[in-house]
């Protein structure tokens, strides 16, 4: 049945995965009629999943350096893109997302636009210039480029950073879900999550994650858009949500006016007892908040966004992995594609939870009715007793009011097609779409660490007589090193998974965006004015990180800050990235001009044909 | 000016066209918020529409045009890299 080599069999291989996914769904499904209990659906759903990623990961073994590092330079464009999108797309962005559009409104979506528009910045000024440079790792390009040990280490050191936070935020994410789908700890969770993180990872590297990402993103795309529409067209939303909920968002519009949009103060929230992490509706879902400042703080973090998206190096390193400049260039269209898909539907599974809870009309509306009814509801109790929903009377009328209830931005995600109705198969099939979102990033961002520090400190600069043998068990080696320090960090909960998220794009956006463009794009640019740039930009970031976030400032100085100019520490890259770009500037035009030899990579990395920059095997 | 040379000079005013689009669907747009939002679209008002869907659907197609173009400036200077490779 498979003739020709596995590329060619491509699109035949993963048709069959997704029509066996299919009638898995359908067996659970059948299994769920015939009384088999949520819990075991739910098991059976995360552990079917994993296992086929633990296969194609143990299948895609190799020896070889070039399919380790970059999956052999074979990947065809829109199964690239399909790996990126899912490489991308966090557990943050899976579970989070909506939740956070249906709490923040309008002023939250800035991430969307951030988080998609940063792939014209990619297109545009980076891929396929670094794949023609055909660099095995992000540092490699800036070591190469600029030339010299001390520059490459300052790159890893910025990608060690922004990687690192970001892992620890999946890992917690991958905890999390396995915890609630597995009904065990959150600790076991995060241990079981980071053994199937591994399994993908360690044996192939590259190629192992290129090829489970593809799987991964089949399973959370299937297990997003699904509850959508189904949930769509059951509140009579229409059969395409993204075209047809105008009324809907108008229809909320109308009741928030009805039960008023009121603030509570955070004495009455203390004295009911609201637990930590809940919200309630306090904004509008479709209104734009007045005023300079509320624009500046839309537009600062959109900024932060697309410029740290086109900085992130587990990003940029799946564009190294196809066939050609061309190819590069193409599949980060094709990732941007595959990733509207999902985030274009986040705002319209918010507004469908949000009018199923709220529109008195509906069976499912919990907004206005008696707080005892509410109670009795089978969902609400079950997420109750573990604090991901509460109810407080306030007013103590008995009536549920909007500002009366609260819940966790993920149930939005977890608990929409419960509370919709929908069978609890969906619900699995929303687990397992959660933990293919978390783990794909979280092998992404483990393997842009390990390769950058096996490649770019071990072979390059502590031992670059290593042979192949020695190199890739020093990669792996670090590979289980990171994967452990991430998860024994996660395991302490830190922060909430959001922070952290955005704390990883501002990191790369201070320290690693300018570097890069100017590698490319300015001739000019020296190794001294890049390590300036990428020391000055990655210091004055974090410093100001310290002083704006109040759980650092408090143990620091003793006292919090006041944003600077509205820039909190979701935007800190907003201080860092300027000087970046001026120290950079400066300095490279106070130093000697780039030799020959570099203005002519340069050139030739500019060029679209021919062989790459640096040799095949380096 | 030599063929390199040319082909970097449209490739880079390719690139200015490009990012004043993005420019436009993800900055401009987004200052004038609330005029907007009086707009509709789709039933929609228009600057929640926009920032839920339309920009983001704007840089899918800038994208797909994007890389269509430069792969015709990449032919007109003989750059252009066979389809199989």
């Amino acid at each position: 049945m498979f003739k020709g080599g596995f590329i060619q069999n491509l699109p035949k291989i993963y048709g069959l995965y997704t029509g066996g996914f299919a009638v898995f769904i359908i067996l659970m499904a059948i299994a769920e009629s015939a009384g088999v209990s949520a819990k075991n659906i739910g098991v059976m759903f995360v552990a079917f999943t994993v296992g086929i990623y633990a296969f194609i990961g143990y299948l895609s073994r190799t020896v070889q350096v070039d399919a380790y590092y970059v999956a052999g330079r074979q990947v065809p464009t829109v199964f690239n893109g399909m790996a990126t999108a899912a490489d991308w797309m966090s557990g943050a962005s899976f579970v989070a997302l909506a939740g956070g559009v249906y709490f923040g409104g309008y002023t939250y979506m800035a991430f969307l636009v951030g988080w998609t528009g940063g792939y014209v910045l990619v297109a545009t000024l980076l891929a396929p210039y670094l794949r023609k440079f055909g660099c095995y790792t992000v540092p490699d390009f800036i070591g190469t480029r600029y030339g010299g040990n001390f520059v490459r280490a300052c790159s890893v050191f910025v990608l060690f950073i922004a990687s690192f936070t970001y892992v620890t935020a999946q890992i917690n994410a991958t905890g999390t879900i396995a915890s609630r789908a597995l009904g065990i700890p959150f600790e076991a969770g995060v241990w079981i999550g980071l053994i199937s993180i591994l399994i993908c990872s360690m044996l192939g590297g590259m190629r192992a994650v290129t090829w489970t990402q593809v799987a991964q993103y089949i399973v959370l795309i299937v297990a997003y858009l699904l509850p959508v529409f189904w949930i769509s067209s059951k509140v009579g939303g229409g059969i395409f949500p993204h075209l047809m909920l105008g009324d809907e968002v108008a229809r909320i519009g109308e009741l928030e006016q009805q039960f008023g949009l009121v603030k509570n103060s955070a004495a009455d929230m203390k004295s009911a007892g609201v637990p930590g992490g809940l919200k309630y509706i306090s904004g509008p879902h479709s209104g734009v908040p007045e005023g300079a400042m509320a624009v500046w703080k839309y537009l600062s973090l959109a900024i932060c966004m697309m410029v740290g998206t086109a900085s992130l190096p587990h990003i940029l390193m799946r564009y190294f992995t196809t066939p050609s400049v061309k190819a590069a260039r193409r599949s980060v269209a094709w990732s941007l594609f595959f990733i509207f898909l999902l985030y274009s539907s986040a705002p319209m599974l918010a507004t469908l939870s949000k009018l199923s809870l709220m529109d008195p009309n509906l069976a499912t509306g919990i907004i206005g009715k008696s707080i005892a009814d509410v109670q009795a509801i089978e969902w609400v109790q079950r997420w109750s007793e573990v604090k991901q929903v509460f109810i407080a009377d306030f007013n103590g009328d008995g009536i549920l009011q909007l500002n009366e209830w609260f819940m966790r931005g993920d149930v939005v995600v977890l608990a929409t097609p419960e509370v919709a109705g929908l069978p609890f198969v969906i619900s699995g099939l929303v687990f397992a779409g959660g933990m293919a979102a978390a783990m794909s990033t979280a092998d992404g961002l483990v393997l842009a660490i390990s390769n950058a520090l096996s490649h770019d400190i071990y072979y390059k600069i502590i031992d670059p007589k290593a042979d192949t043998t020695k190199r890739l068990i020093v990669a792996r080696a670090l590979l289980v090193i990171i994967g452990v320090a991430g998860a024994y960090i996660a395991s302490f909960r830190l922060t909430s998974i959001l922070g952290s998220v955005a704390w990883a794009f501002d990191f790369a956006m201070s320290g690693l965006f300018f570097p890069l463009v100017l590698g490319v794009w300015w001739k000019r640019a020296t190794r001294e004015g890049a390590i300036a740039g990428i020391l000055t930009g990655i210091t004055s970031g974090l410093v100001y990180l310290l002083y704006v976030y109040p759980k650092f400032s408090v143990a620091i100085w003793g006292v919090a800050h006041d944003p600077w100019l509205g820039i909190d520490h979701l935007r800190f890259g907003m201080i860092g990235a300027p000087i970046c770009l001026v120290t950079m500037v400066v300095v490279s035009l106070m130093t000697k001009e780039p030799d020959d030899a570099t203005q002519k990579m340069v050139d030739d990395c500019r060029v679209p044909s021919g062989r790459p920059v640096i040799s095949k095997q380096h | 000016m030599s063929n390199k040379d040319a082909h970097w000079a449209k490739t880079k005013n390719h690139m200015y066209v490009t990012l004043a689009l993005w420019f436009f669907f993800s900055i401009v747009l987004f200052m004038f918020g609330t005029e907007l939002n009086t707009m509709s679209f789709l039933g929609y008002p228009l600057a929640y529409y926009m920032t839920a869907q339309g920009s983001l659907l704007a840089f899918v197609i800038i994208l797909f045009w994007c890389t269509s173009k430069q792969e015709d400036i990449d032919e007109e200077f003989g750059y252009g890299e066979r389809e199989d490779d």
